[in-house]
């Protein structure tokens, strides 16, 4: 992977306040969503983010591209830093990003139509005139299956994955250079989800475009992914090469969740060692202290409750954090 | 559940004077003064009854003690009776005319609106439902005062069956009475109709017949029981919309009530009897107001349930 | 298994599925829920009677050959005839004119009135709704508290203020005392379609605030919206006449509820001087309540 740097997140914390009503006087706590999260991601490639639900991902997803302000750390994208921007002096860097949503359903906004949907990402882009414009849509139609006829209908009319293509369609519109895919085939059925992703496969490779695609189906993240990398509670604990993350998990979480993929061969399947992880997610507002997984891990050890484990580079493009490799 | 509590007695309290100084501000606005007259009385005279009133202190410090009489529900003098009565008297006097007209229109309206909605919804558009959709949105629209001006031509005027106004005996009483209740029978009767149908309607209840319970205790142990409950919460507002219809009604009936003694003391400008009831009115009101929110609040269990943590944003 | 040479059945090639096309004529959610409402008789005839009580209002007094203040005192009290059809007053003028005089004014009141308390409630609502938390908080407490106090008391209150017999006074009175309860309805909604997805879209693509409000959130709020200006109507109407009628204010021109006021005096002798103002004004409302029903249940979503 010789592609220059796209996006480098360093530290990211994102923490929602949340009040707990005691007494007359209602306390705020913060819940940690994101607790100091680092990677990096080149052009044109796909960086796949996976975990169990409310590990922090789609929070992490929508941090990135600025939807929710960071609480600390920092983002440096295409080369400059947008964590701390104004809304205005965000407004040309919100040009080169976009983000496909999971709900193809709510996704969309029933008032407005395909075009107007479409065109909308263009509007921050003063280069693109009123007629361009058109052209353009009719081109990102036809890039994503649709046709012309499509062009003047409203959502409603459409199906959930034609809907979905509308929307790759919208991300698409302003030319972005990297675009977040917060589980955009989750709500699909299993026969289109293959579609679509074969049709966001195509578009990188023809519009250079890097994706960060979270998600939770394992194999589908892995079929496109260059990098996968796996969150627990607020914390990327494992960032690896797809081939390797797959065939090679350190992390005790990673490795039970790679375990559980079921495999097609029945045999196979019968035989292989499960890995299971007893007992339920911590609460996030009261984490663990340490290790965030170590009221679940099968391997615990001593230094487990006392320091959090850092993300460490353990072996080439391996990242684990977990004191079982500390060296 | 004691916060809650709390917090409704406080912010009941915050109401009241708001209102109040809401009045004071509305009615200090009003051009004219109490003493304005056809022939005008001359200066020296109104002067003299200015100081004696306090009238001539500057706004602020009229507002001051304005509010501290507030306080101690001590509304002071009309400026236009010439005897020594107190508002608080002539509140003492007039209200329990209000009050009764009030009090039976609301029975009314609840007595009756309730079972016409229970009939209305468990004989969905029969005849009977029907009947009922028809006479509640007549009742809906036709205006308080046109019912009542119909009432009293047809029962008073052709049949002479009730006395045409004024206030003495019950039969003075049934006409404002059911002229008052028209509007909030209908409401009640539809917002009834609705509640039951939402119910009868629900999985929960289907459930229950699949199960084999008779369509008694269905309907009058399962739905009823639910279907009443957000009742509680239009009481609220059909208080309201009593207290105001009754400006209108008694002034129709010649009835010697609050509404219209403040109908007159707006337009007469008299001041401390218009705060003096219009602040009466709220604080009723407001009691009211909070009692039904206690209420519902013990009947609703999801309330007492969600007195725990409230998130704002959700992460994932 | 056998052979069989004269299937039926044969394989289709992928492009010729026509599994994209949409076979129905595009429409938008508008036009869907005015089909629907185009189907509901009852709202139509509220329909109909509300445009037959505005073009009475307009053309009544062009068409008329009596001016509303014509008095002819030799014909007074008239019962309806031929020569005029809701009779005459106590001046002998002409009843028909009257009400189609009065018919402008309280129309004109009701429609100005109510759209007035339509705007300040959308705005109210909607800045409330989208920056929530305490500012959000203080707007709607706010509305919680005076909503205690009946509309009708305001009005009272506010109508001695104005100088009387202007009826821009009125408008203004009438509508700047009921828009608590469009300002919740829009505010409820704000709030919850902020948080959809197509919003956080538009924000991704740089779309600015009020870019959002504007496009997004208020349209898609408009069902609730446009019923709360069906209800809103009949209020203001209804407002008008009882001001007029408990005698708190005036114009020149009578309305609808000076003439059943005048006409309470005469009630024995002459009924028609009341009941011809009294049933216009329930008619019209009756109208604009069977129309706001049929609204709601054009505009439901699950109906569609």
């Amino acid at each position: 992977m010789n592609q220059r740097v796209l996006l480098e997140v360093s530290e990211l914390k994102k923490y929602f306040l949340i009040k707990k009503d005691e007494g007359l006087f209602s306390q705020t706590v913060p819940l940690k969503a994101v607790d100091g999260v680092s990677f990096t991601l080149h052009e044109n490639e796909t960086l796949g983010l996976v975990g169990e639900s409310g590990c922090g991902k789609t929070t992490l997803g929508r941090t990135v591209i600025r939807l929710y302000e960071p609480t600390g750390g920092s983002i440096v994208f295409d080369g400059q830093e947008i964590a701390d921007l104004s809304a205005k002096e965000l407004l040309p860097s919100r040009r080169k990003m976009h983000m496909i949503f999971q709900d193809p359903y709510s996704s969309l906004s029933p008032r407005m139509n395909v075009t107007e949907i479409i065109s909308e990402s263009m509007e921050n882009d003063a280069s693109i005139g009123p007629r361009e414009r058109k052209d353009r849509v009719l081109e990102l139609l036809a890039l994503v299956g649709l046709n012309s006829d499509h062009a003047n209908r409203f959502p409603h009319e459409f199906s959930g994955g034609q809907r979905q293509r509308i929307g790759i369609a919208r991300s698409l519109a302003a030319n972005p250079k990297f675009i977040v895919c917060d589980e955009p085939i989750s709500a699909l059925d299993v026969s289109i989800q293959a579609q679509v992703v074969n049709l966001l496969k195509e578009i990188q490779e023809s519009h250079n475009v890097a994706y960060l695609f979270i998600a939770h189906d394992l194999s589908m993240v892995q079929y496109i992914s260059d990098r996968i990398g796996v969150m627990y509670m607020g914390h990327l604990v494992e960032l690896a090469s797809s081939s390797t993350l797959m065939q090679h998990p350190l992390h005790p979480y990673a490795q039970a969740l790679i375990s559980s993929i079921p495999v097609a061969d029945p045999h196979t399947e019968r035989t292989k060692t499960r890995i299971a992880i007893s007992g339920e997610i911590p609460s996030l507002i009261n984490p663990p202290s340490g290790c965030a997984f170590r009221t679940r891990c099968p391997r615990v050890g001593t230094l487990c409750d006392q320091v959090t484990p850092e993300l460490k580079e353990i072996d080439a493009d391996h990242h684990v954090a977990c004191h079982l490799y500390d060296k | 559940m004691v916060n809650y509590v709390i917090k409704r007695v406080l912010l009941a309290i915050l109401t009241i004077f708001v209102i109040a100084t809401l009045v004071f501000v509305l009615s200090r606005a009003i051009p004219g003064g109490p003493f304005d007259r056809e022939r005008p009385l001359p200066p020296t005279v109104i002067e003299n009854l200015n100081r004696k009133y306090g009238l001539d202190q500057p706004l602020f410090n009229q507002y001051l003690l304005f509010m501290r009489n507030v306080a101690v529900l001590d509304f002071g003098i009309s400026y236009h009776l010439l005897g020594d009565e107190t508002v608080n008297e002539l509140i003492a006097r007039t209200f329990p005319v209000s009050c009764l007209v009030g009090v039976w229109a609301f029975a009314l309206a609840v007595l009756c609106g309730i079972p016409f909605g229970i009939i209305s919804a468990l004989m969905e558009n029969r005849p009977p439902d029907v009947f009922f959709k028809i006479m509640t949105t007549l009742f809906i629209s036709i205006p308080s005062f046109v019912v009542a001006a119909l009432l009293q031509y047809t029962l008073a005027v052709r049949l002479g069956w009730l006395p045409v106004a004024m206030w003495g005996s019950w039969k003075q009483v049934v006409m404002p009475v059911i002229a008052l209740s028209a509007g909030p029978l209908a409401t009640i009767t539809r917002f009834t109709r609705a509640s039951m149908r939402e119910v009868l309607d629900s999985d929960y209840i289907r459930t229950a017949r699949a199960k084999g319970a008779s369509s008694f205790t269905v309907t009058y142990v399962h739905a009823l029981r639910n279907a009443l409950l957000p009742i509680v919460t239009v009481a609220g507002p059909m208080f309201i919309s009593i207290i105001g219809g009754s400006l209108v009604i008694e002034r129709i009936f010649a009835l010697p009530g609050l509404g219209w003694r403040l109908v007159q003391a707006i337009t007469g400008r008299d001041y401390s009897v218009i705060m003096g009831l219009t602040i009466f009115y709220a604080i009723l009101l407001i009691a009211i107001l909070l009692v039904v929110d206690l209420l519902y609040a013990f009947i609703d269990p999801r309330i007492k349930i969600s007195q725990g943590s409230r998130s704002s944003e959700g992460g994932d | 298994m056998e052979e069989q040479q004269n299937l039926s059945f044969r394989r289709v090639p992928q492009e010729e599925r026509k599994t994209d096309t949409i076979l129905r004529p595009p429409s938008t959610y508008l036009k869907d829920s005015l089909y629907n409402l185009s189907k509901n008789p009852l709202g139509m005839i509220g329909t109909t009677v509300i445009i037959f009580m505005i073009l009475f209002a307009i053309f009544g007094p062009i068409v008329l050959p009596y001016s509303y203040d014509q008095q002819n005192l030799r014909n007074n009290f008239q019962p309806p005839s031929a020569e005029h059809w809701m009779g005459t007053d106590n001046l002998g003028r002409d009843m028909t004119v009257r009400i189609a005089y009065g018919a402008r004014i309280s129309l004109q009141v009701g429609f100005t009135a109510s759209l007035l308390s339509l705007t300040i409630g959308i705005f109210y609502g909607a800045i409330s709704g989208f920056i929530g938390g305490n500012t959000d908080l203080v707007m709607m407490r706010f509305v919680e508290i005076i909503s205690s106090v009946p509309q009708i008391l305001y009005i009272i209150l506010l109508s001695q203020v104005m100088p009387k017999g202007e009826i821009t006074n009125i408008i203004y009175v009438i509508g700047l005392t009921g828009w608590m309860q469009t300002a919740r309805v829009v505010r409820g909604d704000v709030f919850s379609l902020k948080t959809r997805e197509y919003v956080l879209a538009a924000r991704v693509s740089g779309v600015s605030n009020f870019g959002i409000i504007s496009k997004h959130l208020i349209p898609n709020a408009i069902g609730p919206i446009i019923v709360s200006l069906t209800m809103s109507v009949p209020g203001a109407i209804f407002n008008e006449a009882a001001l007029r009628f408990i005698g708190a204010v005036g114009t020149t021109i009578p309305s609808w509820g000076d003439l059943a006021r005048d006409g309470m005096g005469a009630i024995r002798s002459s009924p028609h001087l009341t009941i011809y103002p009294s049933l216009f004004i329930s008619v019209t409302i009756l109208a604009f309540t069977l129309l706001s029903d049929a609204l709601q249940q054009a505009f439901d979503p699950k109906k569609r």
